[in-house]
């Protein structure tokens, strides 16, 4: 059986102080630690959305990735159609320590909700269909590494059994003072327009070494 | 009451992330979840751990919590009631 | 494409270390939520939980693994049930050797390294590094093929309450693609101080046994455990005893809140929706709904609503099983569907215990008895997870 044809429609790397969209430098911060970084990048595009400030790290990150994808345009396809696929090797660790260490000693014990709830990787899946109204399938894999192949055979899958009709999808990860965000927007598109590339595991990987 | 007003709004802006937000915008008498501030269910719960992390007051029922977190105002007035501010 | 069969299942919960163990405590009504005694926790004589009653130098034992062997108490339960399934699909050499691992996880192995960290912020001198070899979330899935000999595919699922339905439904699509024939899919999760604290934080836990779908309910209580199915290719299970078929799942998201359900139930409506769609089933073909049912205020409404929606006048029975495990977080998903297969061989409803009045907002009310004969083929079961990740698995018999 012949693999149908998808084609990734757009991407955004967010990594060492910069972020390209479609392989064009969008922006340079001058903060090196994550969330600074973060900061500079949210106010530089003019996002206006304030609960950004209260998400953790990896919120922020999958939150800036996907704004910068489906800001400056119409969304592919119904919410419902839109489905989310991401992988991670740290899950929520950054997050895991800090809520870890304010339950650790009775003399200074103050947990926080607003800390526990980011305490898993998936919550920037909610962040993010909440802020684009998105309502199709996700999961959150973790794995020790970005794996072109995997993710090429599980995404193309779902967009073959018709589960979405297109696909968010990379690697994003964040821990200490270390990111690396990949996404990637993988449609059905019958027609290539500028800028639109095959899906396949090379071009992934292509993208993914930028 | 004034100065105990300002030093909450200042902590709440903390306690919340609400970056963007001046103490000086917030009305204290404004509520503060729905309208307002439009604050979220986590958010009353980090101002029930404030309330208990820097003025050691407990909140005991959800009721309570309604009627105390109801605006910075109230918040304030709770405080004072209970010797702790 | 091939339907996907369970040929063995695997659990051990609070209420029972396998599954005669626990088909026994859910016909008797033998709740396993009480005083939590294994962890050192301030909450201890506060909170209850649905905690296995066994040391981890039982689960040792019962495991039949050495206990020098560091492992965390999550990949002790995994590896328990992942050997009860294999063993009851009689499963082992070569086959077993190439079956896929896909198992769901929270938790990981934090439960050794709170342990740690809590002496190592003392003194950096202090703790075993080897408690925290097994803290991610892969850990656990690696046990289980390491200890069972095991070289397939294998993934893990984070997605909070719903990873070990999710890590279903992604072995069943595995299947019915033809990408790989057999897998162990699952879950595990460990209580600990960590979900304790947390939980507590977000005000949801019950100070009493949790009362799902009940008007006065107030909160969830936190469980462990694990289960696995034994899932095979309709070519490959020959003259094999079947247990039952994965026949439909759906996953959506809720897109209202991190932690907190949409009123109307948006996600969890798609979720059982979808899940319909894949099993080609109308819903008045649903015999029975093993609920997420927590006992929180937000989830049992939310989902009450949905199930409302979606089922109209023909509501089929259901109940939360939850009242009798305690919420298992990332294992709830497989947990609740090897209940399932139980209640399907079995034809009966399990309980929703500590119910007495109905919610107000619904026109239904959950089984709150034992139903033996209760003629089940078709049985749906809600597994829906913090950031609105909602998961709905169909699992069917002939």
């Amino acid at each position: 059986m012949s693999r149908m044809n998808f084609h990734i429609s757009d991407y955004c790397l967010i990594r060492h102080q910069k972020i390209f969209r479609k392989g064009e430098l969008l922006f340079t911060g001058t903060e090196q630690k994550p969330v600074p970084f973060f900061t500079e990048a949210y106010k530089h595009f003019g996002i206006n959305y304030p609960k950004f400030y209260k998400m953790d790290s990896l919120c922020k990150l999958g939150l800036l990735a996907s704004e910068i994808i489906l800001q400056a345009k119409d969304m592919p396809c119904r919410g419902e159609d839109i489905g989310i696929i991401l992988y991670n090797a740290a899950s929520s660790a950054d997050t895991d320590r800090v809520h870890q260490r304010s339950i650790s000693d009775r003399e200074t014990y103050f947990p926080s909700p607003s800390i526990f709830v980011y305490t898993l990787p998936n919550i920037v899946i909610g962040e993010i269909c909440i802020r684009q109204k998105i309502f199709g399938e996700s999961t959150f894999f973790i794995s020790e590494k970005f794996d072109p192949h995997s993710l090429y055979e599980y995404v193309s899958q779902l967009l073959e059994e018709n589960v979405m009709e297109c696909c968010l999808t990379g690697w994003l990860e964040c821990e200490g003072d270390n990111y690396d965000g990949a996404l990637f927007m993988v449609e059905k598109c019958t027609t290539i327009e500028d800028g639109i590339v095959n899906f396949d595991e090379e071009k992934i990987k292509e993208i993914y070494s930028q | 009451m004034e100065q105990l007003i300002a030093k909450l709004k200042a902590e709440i802006i903390d306690a919340l992330n609400l970056t963007e937000i001046t103490p000086e915008s917030i009305n204290e008498n404004e509520p503060l979840f729905v309208e307002g501030l439009g604050l979220d269910s986590i958010d009353a719960l980090e101002l029930i751990v404030l309330l208990e992390k820097k003025y050691g007051l407990k909140l005991g029922t959800a009721e309570e919590g309604k009627k105390v977190l109801r605006s910075v105002k109230s918040m304030a007035e709770f405080i004072r009631a209970n010797n702790k501010g | 494409m091939p339907k996907v069969f369970v040929t063995g299942i695997g659990i051990i919960s609070a209420i029972g270390s396998d599954a005669e163990s626990v088909r026994n405590s859910l016909r008797n009504k033998h709740s396993g939520i009480g005083k939590i005694s294994l962890i050192d926790t301030i909450y201890k004589d506060e909170i209850p939980a649905g905690e296995i009653k066994a040391t981890n130098d039982q689960l040792y034992e019962l495991a039949g693994i050495n206990r020098k062997s560091f492992l965390t108490r999550t990949a002790l339960l995994a590896i328990i049930a992942a050997k009860q399934a294999v063993v009851h699909a009689g499963l082992s050499g070569k086959s077993l050797a190439d079956a896929a691992v896909i198992s769901g996880t929270t938790v990981g192995g934090m439960d050794r390294t709170e342990v740690f960290f809590k002496e190592y912020l003392k003194n950096r001198s202090k703790g075993k590094i080897r408690e925290v070899a097994g803290h991610d979330c892969g850990d656990s899935t690696e046990r289980i093929a390491d200890y069972l000999g095991i070289s397939g595919f294998i993934s893990t699922i984070n997605t909070a309450c719903s990873s070990s339905a999710n890590a279903i439904m992604l072995a069943a699509r595995l299947i019915k693609q033809g990408k790989i024939k057999r897998a162990l899919a699952g879950g595990a999760d460990s209580l600990t101080k960590f979900t304790l604290n947390g939980f507590n934080s977000l005000m949801i836990l019950d100070r009493q046994q949790c009362r799902p779908f009940d008007e006065n309910r107030n909160g969830l209580n936190l469980g462990e455990g694990s289960a696995f199915l034994l899932l095979e290719s309709e070519e490959i299970t020959g003259n094999k005893k079947i247990l039952a078929e994965v026949r439909g799942y759906g996953n959506t998201c809720d897109a209202y809140h991190q932690t907190a359900s949409s009123p109307e139930g948006h996600g969890a409506y798609l979720a059982m929706q979808q899940a319909l769609e894949v099993a080609r089933l109308n819903p008045s073909e649903i015999d029975y709904i093993n609920t997420h049912g927590t006992g929180t205020k937000n989830n049992d409404l939310s989902e009450g609503i949905a199930i409302q929606r979606l089922f109209d006048s023909g509501i089929p029975r259901c109940s939360s099983t939850k009242s009798f495990t305690g919420h298992t977080l990332g294992a709830a998903g497989a947990i609740e569907a090897v209940i399932s297969i139980l209640a399907l061989q079995d034809q009966c409803i399990y309980p929703n215990l500590n119910f007495t009045e109905r919610m107000h907002e619904l026109n239904f009310s959950p089984s709150s008895e034992y139903i033996p004969d209760a003629s089940l083929q078709h049985i749906m079961s809600n597994s829906f997870g913090f950031g609105g990740n909602n998961s709905s698995l169909i699992i069917s018999i002939n």
